[in-house]
């Protein structure tokens, strides 16, 4: 049989059903793995055993009549979350030692709800990229275009699910890493609302602007991974206490006189008419649905990526301190002195791009430039998060695209940070704001496939799982799979 | 705003990062231009807006005094660089 | 030329709380290294930290203590710095919004003057860990037991004009924070340190001169003997023409100096920002009422009532409040007894004179304050003199018995108070020794007195436990009944 292109929602059915074991399909996909991953690296770390034992206890606790929809059911997470005992590198040198000694909140989450983890998903060198070309573990290659990236920082996890080698991951979103390598990908990204998720043993990057999502094949899917993430974590601080709905209840929900805002912003000159097609016909879709279309105006858009790249790399010059040599992880050779165990471990263990954004935030911080760097864009934000608020005063969800381009190629952006920071101009706004934010392929460009952007007001994830999968029954674009994939 | 090669020396001493001299005109030069992008700012009015360190205008939860941890040393040193007698060891120190 | 000092300082003070500030780790003093550190203390990826309650409460108590504003919407910021004992490579602290404003406290120096020092703030951070030195082959050993540990930093207004000054500050805080019962005080475990800011100006000049840090003194004594040395070294330096550098000093006790610190050597550049991992701590006014509520009585307010209502002297007030388990040890002895001033004389004298000698602290006493009170009552109604008193209170004190009445029964130590009986003995000793009463009759009236002594000692040697008073009224009366 073979299974390995279902649906975590099929997964769940066909278990119950009796139709396999989780023990079957974790072998098959482990199998897969071994056999096709060479030519994606998706994977950091694959769990065989651990993967085995589960889906054993999985099939056992079934037998037991204890299961629930997640019952056995294989994912993979992203290498940013930390699995007790197993190797979470955050795709960097910094942590290639670094067997974490405790769970993730999520990864908790999904092991108590039964789910059985196949391993350690590749990523940006500790989340910064839109390529997935910083990894220390090397580049991720996109299941449509093998000469392209999947996409970044979440590539691994986008182009394990788009390659069917899994049917769903964790990833996490800072400035767009689950959105962009979903619309890179074909896939269904979620990025909830900034607390809706327990950021407790996600290795941060930017504290204020982290948070942990799914990729996975369709809304459905998204909606029962949500399921077991979100909730209250009292160990993070910034996690929010607000009751979790059953996101996927209201599925299908009829989204007749849903208000759309499409912030004319979002679709100028800049963005190919190629790219515009794609997304008009998206949208002509929703009004097919009953939905209403109403322009709106994010008027100061443009200043999310020059505030994000003060913001983010303020926060993570100091998150990244303690990655020192001292306790954990990389440590240089023979050190002299412990100036020169730091700088010989942080500059030998961090890679470039990292190097440059703890650099920047560095300098934003230091005496004399606070005001004019932090505290600027700190107010520029507050602009930005005004924007969408009184936008969403007149609209029910906004609609845009998720990236300026299909997936492009290895390199080409390779040697000019600005040129790759821009890639994330649709998409770096949402965390600004910290609203939810959804991709859903919605076309094809030149054989790759676009996504559409879906930005939902605060801790309003179920009308975005609700209006991508009302989306997904009337198109197909979820459907298709990379060449030679079936 | 450019930064000179000092600087660029300078903010890699501060945080502590080891570059390589040849790859200094390189950080300089990207640096340089990630700083002119986020210049764009300084056009901005922002007067009377105030500034915003997190995304939900949320409150501190506070947690009770209570002790919950247990000893886990050995568990948490197994991945230490060095360890010696229940230490981190790093090189000497000097006040 | 006369040189002014200025002097100010920030202490830090442990808070004494269970959990450490930001985990569930325990915060006991001593455990073996490193079991105390959790994974949110050691910094590991992916931790969060989560406010302890009770280390609010504490510092919104000190703050209230000292009469100060309170922060109603606090702020922790990250303070960037490496250094192997910050796990991090950051301290959270408060840098713009402390929970602690301007407050202010009042210092009793010589001479029953007191004086007010302003206290610019104060602020909730974390303890750092501790380096070892010594016992790891030239390298360094971390442990990080104490990283995490609650912290309120008081910072001082540049008031204090003497080395003296600044001790009797550093005291006087420390008794408002154990008083609160915030800290346990216990300063040779580090509970509190103080940096000193100094610096000297020529007398009558307006502007502050440079200033050094002293670093970490962890003593009363050292504090006044540091700031003193420093004081010299800054004297010496300005005499001779030279400037004092802005910069970071030790002390050492041992050699009585203070040197750079070469750690601080470069002038670091602390990139505070608000940490993303915490929120603003908001309180109401409802919150602050309710912890004032919880206030005990206060040193001054103790000392005023020791005076008002039991007629200490300024001086015996000061010193029996300024510790507030000694103060209730008094109070409960005095009450028992219904004499202050006995009291307040047997506890600044024998009963501190016996905690010095054994290096015990007071909470620790082995005489109860009852068993003291009960003995201080033998003594006021005459049933022990006062050096069985000390005897019996010995006894106590080694353990020999609980019950005072049953010891000074065992001890033989009951006092002949009954006039009767001692004149009976009186008239034997006079009988038995003509020559030293005729010595006496022959001694001018007004050395009289004096010469009345070696019958006390005969009359005492004759029959154990007289009163010494009742021995000298009959005494005097039958001898001058002689002439
Ligand atoms: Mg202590
Ligand atoms: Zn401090």
């Amino acid at each position: 049989m073979t299974m390995h292109n279902k649906t975590i929602a099929e997964i769940s059915r066909d278990l119950t059903a009796g139709e396999y074991s989780s023990a079957e399909i974790t072998q098959e996909l482990l199998a897969r793995i071994k056999a096709q991953d060479s030519t994606y690296n998706s994977f950091i770390t694959v769990s065989d055993e651990q993967a085995i034992a589960q889906a054993n206890a999985a099939d056992a606790c079934r037998a037991a009549g204890n299961a629930t929809a997640w019952t056995g059911v294989p994912m993979a997470h992203k290498d940013i979350f930390c699995t007790n005992g197993v190797l979470t590198t955050c795709g960097s040198k910094m942590l290639s030692n670094f067997v974490a000694p405790y769970d993730a909140t999520i990864v908790d989450n999904f092991n108590q709800a039964g789910a059985v983890s196949l391993g350690k998903l590749n990523m940006d060198e500790f989340a910064m990229g839109s390529s997935n070309e910083s990894s220390f573990y090397g580049p991720v290659k996109n299941p449509w275009d093998t000469e392209r990236v999947p996409g970044g920082s979440s590539g691994g996890s986008a182009a394990a699910v788009a390659a069917r080698l899994v049917p769903g991951a964790t990833a996490s979103d800072t400035g767009g890493s689950i959105r962009q390598p979903a619309a890179f990908c074909g896939l269904t990204g979620l990025k909830p609302t900034y607390g809706r998720v327990s950021r407790y043993g996600m290795i941060a990057y930017a504290s204020s602007l982290d948070q942990a999502g799914t990729i996975t094949r369709n809304a459905e899917d998204s909606a029962m991974m949500l399921n077991v993430m979100a909730g209250f974590d009292a160990k993070d601080s910034t996690s929010v206490q607000r009751n979790v709905p059953d996101y996927t209840a209201s599925l299908n929900d009829s989204i007749e006189g849903m208000t759309i805002g499409l912030p004319k912003e979002y679709f100028s000159d800049a963005l190919s008419a190629d790219m515009q097609q794609q997304v008009r016909n998206a949208i002509a879709e929703y009004e097919k649905m009953g939905a209403k279309v109403k322009e709106i105006s994010l008027p100061n858009t443009h200043l999310a990526i020059p505030a994000y790249y003060v913001i983010a790399p303020s926060e993570c010059s100091a998150n990244l301190s303690r990655m020192d040599g001292v306790r954990f992880g990389y440590r240089c050779e023979d050190p002299k002195d412990i100036e020169d165990l730091y700088k010989r471990s942080r500059g030998e263990g961090f890679g470039n791009e990292v190097k440059r954004r703890i650099m920047i935030g560095a300098y934003a911080l230091s005496a004399g430039f606070y005001d004019a760097y932090y505290k600027k864009a700190q107010q520029v934000r507050r602009l930005i998060k005004n924007d969408f608020v009184s936008a969403f005063n007149d609209v029910d969800i906004i609609m845009s695209p998720v990236t300026p381009t299909p997936a492009f190629k290895f390199g080409e952006n390779a040697n000019d940070p600005v040129a790759m920071y821009l890639e994330d101009i649709f998409t770096i706004a949402l965390n600004l704001a910290g609203l939810p934010g959804m991709s859903v392929p919605c076309g094809q460009v030149n054989g790759l496939p676009v996504g559409l952007q879906l930005i939902g007001n605060y801790f309003d994830e179920a009308r975005l799982l609700n209006a991508g999968h009302q989306f997904q029954q009337v198109t197909d674009w979820h459907l298709k799979a990379p060449n030679g994939i079936a | 705003m450019a930064l000179d090669q000092d600087q660029v020396r300078d903010i890699a001493d501060l945080s502590r990062l080891q570059l390589d001299e040849t790859q200094i005109a390189e950080y300089q030069t990207n640096l340089s231009n990630i700083l002119h992008l986020v210049d764009q700012l300084s056009a901005v009015d922002t007067s009377d807006v105030e500034p915003m360190a997190h995304p939900l205008d949320a409150v501190q939860r506070l947690r009770a005094d209570v002790v919950t941890e247990t000893n886990q040393r050995e568990h948490f040193q197994k991945i230490a660089p060095a360890v010696e007698n229940g230490h981190y060891l790093v090189p000497r120190v000097v006040e | 030329m006369e040189w002014e000092v200025v002097i100010g300082l920030e202490i830090h003070a442990q808070l004494a709380t269970k959990s450490k500030i930001f985990s569930g780790s325990s915060t006991a003093y001593g455990a073996e290294a490193n079991t105390q550190a959790n994974a949110v203390d050691l910094g590991l990826p992916g931790v969060l930290p989560v406010f302890n309650e009770e280390a609010l409460r504490m510092a919104v108590k000190f703050g209230l203590a000292i009469d100060a504003e309170i922060g109603l919407k606090s702020i922790f910021d990250r303070k960037n710095y490496f250094y192997p004992d910050s796990p991090k490579g950051y301290q959270t602290t408060q840098l713009h919004h402390p929970i602690v404003g301007m407050g202010h406290i009042d210092i009793e120096l010589e001479g029953g003057v007191s004086k007010r020092i302003n206290v610019t703030r104060a602020h909730l951070e974390e303890d750092a860990g501790k380096s070892v030195h010594e016992g790891f082959a030239g390298m360094s050993g971390i442990d990080l037991n104490r990283a995490g540990t609650p912290l309120v930093e008081i910072v001082s207004e540049p008031e204090m004009r003497s080395a003296k000054e600044a001790a009797a500050y550093f005291k006087k805080m420390h008794s408002i924070v154990t008083y609160l019962g915030i800290c346990d005080g216990d300063l040779s475990q580090g509970s509190m340190r103080c940096d000193c800011n100094v610096s000297l100006r020529p007398k009558g000049q307006k502007e502050f001169g440079t200033r050094t840090e002293i670093k970490n003194v962890n003593s009363f004594r050292n504090v006044e003997r540091a700031i003193n040395t420093e004081i010299q070294r800054q004297m010496d330096v300005l005499e001779d023409g030279g400037v004092i550098r802005q910069e970071t000093r030790l002390y050492d006790a041992d050699k009585d100096e203070t040197r750079a610190m070469r750690s601080k050597e470069v002038e670091n550049d602390y990139r505070y920002f608000p940490c993303p991992d915490l929120l603003p701590v908001i309180i109401d006014q409802e919150y602050v009422e309710a912890v004032r509520a919880t206030l005990p009585e206060l040193p001054d307010a103790k000392k005023a009532r020791f005076q008002s209502e039991h007629g200490l002297s300024l001086m015996d007030a000061a010193v029996l409040s300024s510790d507030r388990i000694m103060a209730d040890y008094f109070e409960a002895a005095a009450k028992i007894s219904g004499d202050y001033k006995i009291a307040a004389n047997w506890v600044m004298g024998d009963v501190s004179a016996a905690l010095n000698k054994n290096e015990i602290a007071i909470s620790d006493i082995p005489v109860s304050a009852e068993q003291l009170g009960a003995l201080l009552s033998r003594i006021k109604d005459n049933t022990l003199s006062n050096g069985g008193a000390k005897e019996v209170f010995n006894a106590l004190w080694e353990g020999k018995g609980t019950d005072v009445d049953a010891l000074i029964d065992s001890l033989g130590l009951k006092q002949v108070s009954d006039t009767g009986a001692i004149e009976e003995i009186v008239a034997q000793v006079l009988a038995d020794n003509p020559k030293l009463v005729e010595g006496y009759l022959n001694t001018p009236e007004d050395k009289r007195a004096k010469a009345v002594g070696p019958f006390i000692g005969l009359v005492r040697k004759a029959a154990k436990g007289v009163n010494p008073q009742v021995v000298m009224d009959v005494l005097q009366k039958k001898l001058s009944e002689l002439g």
